[in-house]
């Protein structure tokens, strides 16, 4: 396994690093004045040569997003800071939050500096008590220190930082989502063009960045962006955090090199540990429940961004999801097209319908009622909302449609068997007990 | 005769607490508040009560049809009055594979309801990851979030209702 510097958890687990005292003290806002030495084209071009790529799930290079915004426009600028962490399977976010705050300040004092942005929104979603109260503080730190406010650290640069907290819904972690609810509207996501960075939060120029992105920013102008770009992959700077979670020994978020392969995430002592006993591997999702699924053959593979996408899947939000074999995929499928029925935003047809149909058909089966056509008919459904191979062919506005159908797809697929079998013996071969062979309900 | 929406003291905290929020925002863009705005309505009365959704409106130049279209699209905002707890069940994939499914069974059980339903004590519905998957199996209680939960756990967050 390839050992990594800590970029984003160097401080977690010091006492006092969600406080400023305790930020500064490992050289915190030493970053901010060098950016501020510099002038803010030099800030982006430095991002630009660092390889920093969103860590939302998309993986778009940060400094060409920030690059569109238009040099000219006599508009204001906006950071729209996107703590709206709610796909299944990642909490890194909450981490970096509830850790180290004024990682993320800094991240986005830089940030605005670089694209003469003076008012910051971050949208926390709003399950997010406990963390967004700590961010809160340490807002309040900022403001209390002269970081942020009339001067930036004692430039003569406005800066307003201001935490939106959201009111329950997934579709807002999509960025035009993002921005309609940050208008103060229901998060209907908006067509593509014209993209934020050009149209994009009150009509003007918009950086949307997730918190991960711009915790990097700090340590890229710190330690320059060759040292950042070298961490990483010829097209991908720096480390990840992977949120492991599912059938596993020891769940948690870890900072990893771009190059640990998922089975090392798994089984290395110091990662996640092993499975639970006498189980093996059945399926692994590797980017949040979005990424099409992988089987138990397919884990020697890097967590990247471009590894995954030549095994047909995604990095997408570094959240990994281990199923054991005495787990059934037909019942984690429908948790997953419920999810999805749910929190479908109602605005594309194929979506509306499609994700509630997925979910009654896979119920169906999973319950012992499925019939000779039902998989023709899901797959049929999810064709529908986005057919697949590749990804990113959905019929919807956005990509929750694609999210939707990628499961679907890739557990039918890749497990045909045992959706067929569920229809051949007319029951689940798993039967109907509550889950739980482990973890504290165990 | 109307019954008053706010008492005098809500009433201040109101006043001053959409000051402060209509602070961060173009001052041309009133509406843009509307999430905060609900939530510190949410915040004094427990709920989104009709006459409030008027009131937040009417401050934000905006229509009691645009406050009620953000009410109702957000599950966290109740447009009818909740249980006095609100408990949300995390049953996404992470959390089932760590026994939500039976976290969920056990709340039914002991409190007397199913999932997707309230009484006045008890709102008690399934949510979708809290973006605590490894710590699940894990639910929120008036939006304060438990993890890691065991039996035991569950037994001593029950005895605490009242």
């Amino acid at each position: 396994m390839i050992e990594v510097e800590k970029v984003i958890t160097k401080n977690w687990g010091r006492p006092g690093s969600n406080t400023l005292d305790g930020y500064r003290s490992t050289g915190g806002y030493r970053a901010l004045e060098k950016a501020l030495a510099q002038a803010p084209a030099q800030v982006t071009e430095e991002v630009k040569r660092s390889n920093l790529r969103g860590r939302g799930g998309a993986g778009f290079p940060t400094g060409m997003k920030w690059g569109f915004v238009p040099k000219d426009n006599p508009k204001p600028v906006y950071l729209a800071v996107n703590a709206d962490e709610s796909e299944p399977g990642t909490f890194k976010d909450r981490y970096i939050l509830e850790n180290d705050p004024h990682l993320l300040l800094e991240g986005i004092a830089i940030t605005c500096y670089a694209l003469n942005c003076h008012q910051a929104y971050i949208y926390s979603r709003g399950e997010f008590k406990g963390p967004s109260a700590t961010l809160d503080r340490a807002i309040a730190e900022a403001y209390a220190a002269g970081i942020f406010g009339k001067q930036l650290m004692g430039k003569p640069f406005a800066l307003d930082v201001y935490q939106v907290r959201g009111a329950g819904a997934y579709i807002c972690g999509e960025e035009t989502a993002l921005l309609e609810s940050l208008e103060g509207k229901k998060g209907w996501p908006r067509l593509k063009p014209p993209f934020p960075a050009v149209v994009g939060l009150f009509g003007a120029p918009t950086v949307v960045n997730n918190v991960e992105t711009l915790a990097n920013v700090p340590a890229i102008l710190d330690r320059g962006a060759a040292w950042y770009a070298g961490l990483g992959t010829e097209k991908s700077g720096g480390t990840r955090l992977i949120c492991l979670s599912g059938s596993v020994n020891r769940p948690g978020v870890y900072e990893c090199s771009m190059k640990t392969t998922l089975k090392e995430l798994i089984f290395e002592p110091t990662l996640g540990g092993g499975m639970p006993p006498g189980r093996q591997v059945k399926a692994v999702i590797p980017g949040g429940s979005s990424a099409p699924v992988l089987s138990a053959d397919e884990l020697d593979v890097a967590m990247e961004f471009e590894a995954l996408k030549a095994k047909n899947t995604m990095a997408g939000s570094g959240g990994v999801i281990v199923m054991d074999d005495a787990t059934c995929l037909v019942r984690s499928l429908w948790r997953v097209a419920r999810f999805y029925a749910e929190e479908s935003c109602g605005q594309c047809t194929p979506c509306r319908e499609g994700t509630p149909w997925q979910t009654r058909i896979l119920r169906k089966i999973e319950e012992g009622r499925g019939e000779a056509g039902d998989l023709e008919l899901l797959l049929h459904v999810a064709s529908t909302i986005a057919p697949f191979p590749p990804i990113g062919l959905g019929n919807t506005i956005c990509a929750l449609g694609d999210a939707a159908a990628l499961p679907v797809h890739s557990f039918v697929s890749k497990f045909k068997l045992e959706f067929q079998s569920h229809i051949a013996q007319r029951k689940c071969p798993f039967g109907d007990a509550p889950w739980g062979h482990f973890g504290g309900f165990a | 005769m109307a019954v008053l929406l706010f008492s005098a003291e809500q009433q201040q905290k109101f006043d001053s607490g959409l000051v402060e929020i209509l602070s961060h925002y173009p001052a041309d863009r009133k509406s843009a508040a509307m999430l905060p705005a609900l939530r510190l309505l949410q915040s004094l009365k427990g709920w989104l009560p009709p006459a409030g959704l008027e009131q937040v409106a009417e401050r934000l130049g905006t229509t009691r049809e645009k406050a009620y279209e953000v009410a109702t699209f957000y599950v966290m905002f109740f447009t009818r009055q909740p249980g006095k707890y609100v408990l949300d069940v995390c049953t996404n994939l992470s959390c089932s594979l760590r026994g939500a499914e039976k976290v969920l069974a056990a709340l039914e059980q002991k409190l007397g309801l199913k999932a997707g339903s309230a009484n006045d004590r008890f709102t008690l519905r399934e949510t979708e990851c809290l973006a605590s998957c490894g710590t699940g199996p894990c639910l929120q209680v008036n939006e304060d979030h438990h993890e890691s939960l065991t039996p035991a756990k569950l037994d001593a967050l029950v005895a605490t209702f009242t």
